[in-house]
């Protein structure tokens, strides 16, 4: 059952996420952490980071890893949890594989249609909007647990906008800084 | 032929550390710069592939690979993108239950988290900029985070309801 729920959920954050990675996260959020509750949302978070310090989309990271984690901790053995990331990747692929070969086919149509432009008028509004959810989603007691947290968001917060530093090597920053000021 | 592809989309996916933009570069540097396609299809594959849900980059692969080879073609593409992230965050994933509880990864964990949010706050902030938003487009940016946030309505609502919102609002302008 798990794993058609699984496939499913997968299935919907394929079709509905619009506006990148990013504005994906409140959609994986809502359906991962809120309605299945199979991660909490430290986890959630955990994921996040990962994802940032690792190669590749965090749409295709996020899926391998709540695959795997999902199925882990329902009680599952090694095996069928590696399943379970291999369901999850396809299934956030797999409406990109059908709406490509759909439009494809219509492809110089598509481009400058109007119907897909105005649909866009509301869209980017709204991807702004999703990100931002996902942000205020991750700002709650189990992330930050002191002033401390508070620090490290501020300055990273100004080291990413101000100083445009890497993300990647902001986490490892983060980590040392965690390291630090936690020891 | 096919090897070739799939090697491209593997180079593709292992080297872009930070999600679907940042691979861009290095995306029309393989496939434009070795000739498989022309600049100006690449640059209306990149509009198409950016107005479709899901994954940019499984999008932008499977969309070349299918140009090029047909559905086999797709396919293989699409498994070279997919297939680097996929290992990597399998074997952490496998390795990372065995270490969570460990005192020191907790430390490092802690710092990380904040800094997550920060690291979604600064993207938020550029796609505000550049989707150009006015007073009446930020509402709706408004809106749509606050319901998410507070009300815990599932983001699919917002998608379609956006949509549809953008399609009438513009039909009904032209009509004027």
């Amino acid at each position: 059952m798990i794993f058609l729920q699984l496939f499913w959920v997968y299935i919907k954050i394929g079709l509905f996420s619009f506006g990148g990675g990013y504005a994906m996260l409140s959609l994986i959020q809502n359906e991962v952490v809120d309605k299945y509750k199979w991660i909490s949302l430290q986890e959630f978070t955990d994921v996040v980071a990962i994802s940032q310090m690792t190669p590749g989309p965090i749409g295709i990271n996020s899926a391998t890893y709540i695959g795997y984690t999902a199925i882990h901790n329902a009680g599952y053995s090694t095996g069928l949890a590696i399943g379970g990331s291999c369901i999850a990747t396809f299934a956030v692929c797999l409406p990109s594989f059908i709406l490509v070969l759909i439009i494809s086919y219509y492809f110089s149509r598509f481009k400058q249609n109007r119907y897909v432009e105005s649909a866009f008028t509301g869209l980017r509004p709204a991807s702004v909007g999703l990100i931002a959810a996902a942000a205020l989603l991750l700002m709650n007691h189990e992330n930050f647990i002191d002033y401390k947290s508070f620090l490290i968001f501020g300055a990273a917060f100004i080291l990413t906008w101000k100083f445009k530093l890497h993300p990647v090597l902001m986490i490892f920053l983060a980590g040392i800084a965690g390291l630090v000021l936690y020891w | 032929m096919y090897w070739t592809l799939f090697l491209i989309f593997v180079r593709i996916g292992t080297f872009t550390i930070g999600g679907g933009y940042a691979m861009l570069p290095l995306i029309e540097r393989e496939v434009v710069n070795r000739g498989l396609i022309t600049k100006e299809d690449f640059i209306d594959l990149f509009a198409v592939a950016q107005s479709l849900p899901g994954i940019f980059a499984v999008n932008i692969s499977i969309f070349l690979g299918y140009k090029l080879k047909g559905i086999k073609g797709s396919t293989v593409c699409a498994l070279g993108a997919i297939l680097p992230s996929f290992v990597i965050i399998l074997a952490i994933a496998l390795f990372f239950s065995q270490i969570q509880n460990n005192v020191w990864v907790e430390k490092i964990f802690k710092g990380l988290r904040p800094a997550v949010v920060a690291l979604i706050v600064v993207p938020c902030m550029t796609a505000a900029r550049s989707a150009g938003l006015t007073w009446k487009t930020a509402g709706v940016a408004i809106t749509a985070a606050l319901l998410i946030w507070l009300v815990r309505i599932s983001p699919v609502y917002i998608i379609v309801t956006a949509a549809m919102g953008g399609l009438l609002c513009k039909l009904n302008i032209k009509k004027w």
